[in-house]
């Protein structure tokens, strides 16, 4: 991979990480926090593009009357080429020695046109259900019962889910009463084969997401399939289930009502 | 090297010819005062350039049946995943690359005389306490100990920082002490053992290591005489050198992700030395970052304390996108026996820590 070819690939992945943070496209896979640090990044991979390509075109002649001294620019340039074509011989001729490593123009950098597809073709979506199925759900620390300061004023109080299982597994409800609380998350299939709801967590990235899951009795949503998200309406249920998974309990939700939504902005609690 | 097969004209361009036809290319740059006339190649029209611009416009045609192929459910969590990966580490690695060529372009060699200790045995634990100040990635401490190398800082120091930074940085401390809320000495546990490996490790470099076996690749462009094009050069190699790497690291994380379910844990914790080594393992495959993996080693709670601050302490110094970068800074004979060694000293000291503080 020479020079420019490497300045179009830093362009692209600038480019690309640039655009998913102004299509949220980004808040499928990190915390809204990275947002800052992914565009200046992103503007930092553009300019080093940008600069690449600026030394590699800029005509030798006017090198020295714009570049950043007097003197032997032009002298330096050739040197400077007159080396790099020298590295290139050696490491062809030599190319078993050097066993895919060591070399001055990393052929590696091929591989960073994936993520580049990854973000401008495939898109992917957010973690859902096949995620949700395969790990444990998050609350599973020991947490001893804390103080819970009391619900938002509302009727029904929206709730994340994150915070309406911890209060019902930690608190035993004691903080929820007989209110009614609103949640929002996708239906996945449970331990049971019933539908739950789920929500994935995120600290970091998606590599580390884990689902806190959410049993549902009552009126609960029934043929609705995986993925899909959904609204619902309810209060505190005392019934607490398992995961397989990881053997952690499962709080559960006593639903009033629920309701078909489409997919938030923030996949993530 | 499979991204530039299927765009390679008939068959005939192998990955060595257009690496080596690569600089013959730019047909936009007259001849360089005094250069050499350009050697031809069988493929001399045929560059990376033109390589990658059929491959775009191959993959934007094909794009319908190729996000079909990615639609399954395991696939599709795989793709998340792995851009994920590279989205999270994206500032990291850049940031971490600006630092390092930075440390290679503008700071002079002698301030690292002055500011290191000369002995390099007392240099090892200055270094590694220098890892406290830089939150950051693994992703990006990596270019910066290249840097550190090249610019003479002994190895032994420097790799010591590489494994310290990214374990005991103020943000990593915090993260674990919010994961834990009921421990902690989970805390004090990492941070202490993590200072441990470094050093230990820094030290058994300055015994056993060989000069030989980091092979740093050469790199003509960083003592060009503009301060500037050096810089820009610097950057744009260690971008695409290291996070080529960090995407074969990320493709290896989100398939161990994707692979391993999280069940099959289940049935190693209730052995004491089993879990030890299952999540010590599982450290190195999920390779997740280590602002992150406290939550994780938290949410993994059917393993002991002690069992999860070895995933803490193993997961930064050692994992598959580490590995792979390593291999590509430092050279393969480095990472090969470096990654097993550090990882052998870090589940032993994280045991140790383990049993007196927790």
């Amino acid at each position: 991979m020479n020079r420019q070819a490497q300045a179009v690939v830093l362009l692209l992945l600038g480019g690309a990480v640039i655009r998913a943070c102004f299509t949220d496209l980004y808040l499928n896979y990190v915390k809204e926090g990275l947002r800052p640090f992914l565009i200046a990044a992103g503007v930092l991979l553009v300019a080093a593009a940008v600069m690449t390509l600026w030394y590699e075109l800029r005509p030798v002649p006017r090198a020295a009357a714009t570049g950043d001294g007097p003197g032997q620019p032009e002298a330096r340039a050739g040197g400077h080429d007159d080396h790099d074509h020298h590295d290139h011989h050696d490491d062809h001729d030599h190319h078993d020695h050097h066993d895919g490593h060591g070399h001055h123009e990393p052929r590696v950098g091929w591989l960073l046109i994936l993520p580049v597809l990854g973000l401008l073709l495939v898109a992917p979506p957010a973690l859902g259900s096949y995620a949700a199925g395969q790990a444990g759900t998050a609350l599973a620390s020991q947490q001893q019962p804390s103080d819970y300061p009391p619900l938002p004023e509302g009727d029904p109080v929206r709730v994340s889910v994150l915070d309406y299982a911890s209060r019902a597994l930690f608190d035993k409800g004691a903080s929820i009463g007989d209110r009614r609380v609103q949640v929002t998350g996708f239906i996945t299939a449970g331990p049971d084969g019933q539908p739950i709801l789920a929500r994935m967590v995120l600290s970091c990235c998606a590599a580390d997401g884990r689902p806190v899951k959410l049993g549902m009795t009552g009126n609960a949503p029934a043929g609705l399939a995986d993925d899909t998200w959904v609204e619902v309406t309810g209060r505190y249920s005392d019934r607490i289930g398992r995961d397989a998974v990881n053997d952690a309990e499962i709080p559960y939700l006593d639903v009033e009502s629920w309701r078909q939504v489409p997919a938030p902005k923030q996949p993530y609690e | 090297m499979t991204p530039e097969t299927p765009a390679a004209p008939d068959g005939a361009a192998t990955t060595a010819t257009v690496d080596a036809a690569a600089p013959d290319v730019p047909p936009k740059v007259p001849p360089p005062a005094g250069g050499a006339e350009p050697r031809r190649w069988l493929g001399d029209r045929i560059g990376s350039v033109e390589v990658l611009a059929a491959l775009l416009v191959l993959l934007i045609i094909f794009r319908e049946p190729l996000a079909g192929a990615l639609s399954t459910p395991r696939l599709q969590t795989w793709t998340t995943v792995f851009v994920s990966v590279m989205v999270q580490a994206v500032p990291f690695l850049v940031f971490g690359v600006l630092l390092s060529a930075v440390i290679a372009v503008f700071v002079p060699r002698s301030f690292w005389a002055r500011a290191l200790p000369k002995h390099p045995a007392a240099a090892v634990p200055v270094a590694s306490a220098a890892g406290v100040v830089l939150p950051g990635c693994e992703c990006g401490s990596v270019p910066i100990a290249g840097s550190l190398i090249r610019r003479g800082v002994t190895p032994a120091a420097a790799l010591a920082f590489l494994l310290a930074a990214p374990a005991i940085n103020p943000i990593v401390l915090t993260a674990t002490a919010v994961a834990f809320p009921n421990n902690p000495e989970m805390v004090l546990a990492r941070g202490l053992a993590s200072l441990v490996v470094a050093m230990v490790m820094g030290w058994l470099w300055l015994r056993l290591g060989r000069a030989d076996w980091i092979r740093l690749p050469r790199r003509p462009e960083l003592d060009d005489a503009s301060r500037g094009r050096a810089f820009w050069a610097a950057v744009r190699h260690d971008v695409t050198h290291a996070g080529g790497f960090l995407v074969l690291g990320a493709m290896a994380a989100a398939s161990i992700n994707v692979l391993v379910p999280e069940r099959w844990l289940q049935t190693l914790a209730d052995n004491a030395v089993l879990s030890v080594l299952a999540l010590a393992v599982l450290a190195v495959l999920l390779s997740i970052c280590s602002e992150a993996d406290a939550f994780v080693a938290a949410s993994l709670s059917q393993f002991s304390l002690t069992s999860r601050l070895v995933f803490l302490v193993v997961g930064p110094m050692v994992d598959l996108k580490l590995i792979s970068m390593q291999a590509g800074v430092f050279g393969r004979r480095f990472a090969l026996r470096f990654a097993p060694a550090t990882f052998a000293v870090a589940v032993a000291v994280a045991v140790g820590a383990g049993a007196v503080l927790l």
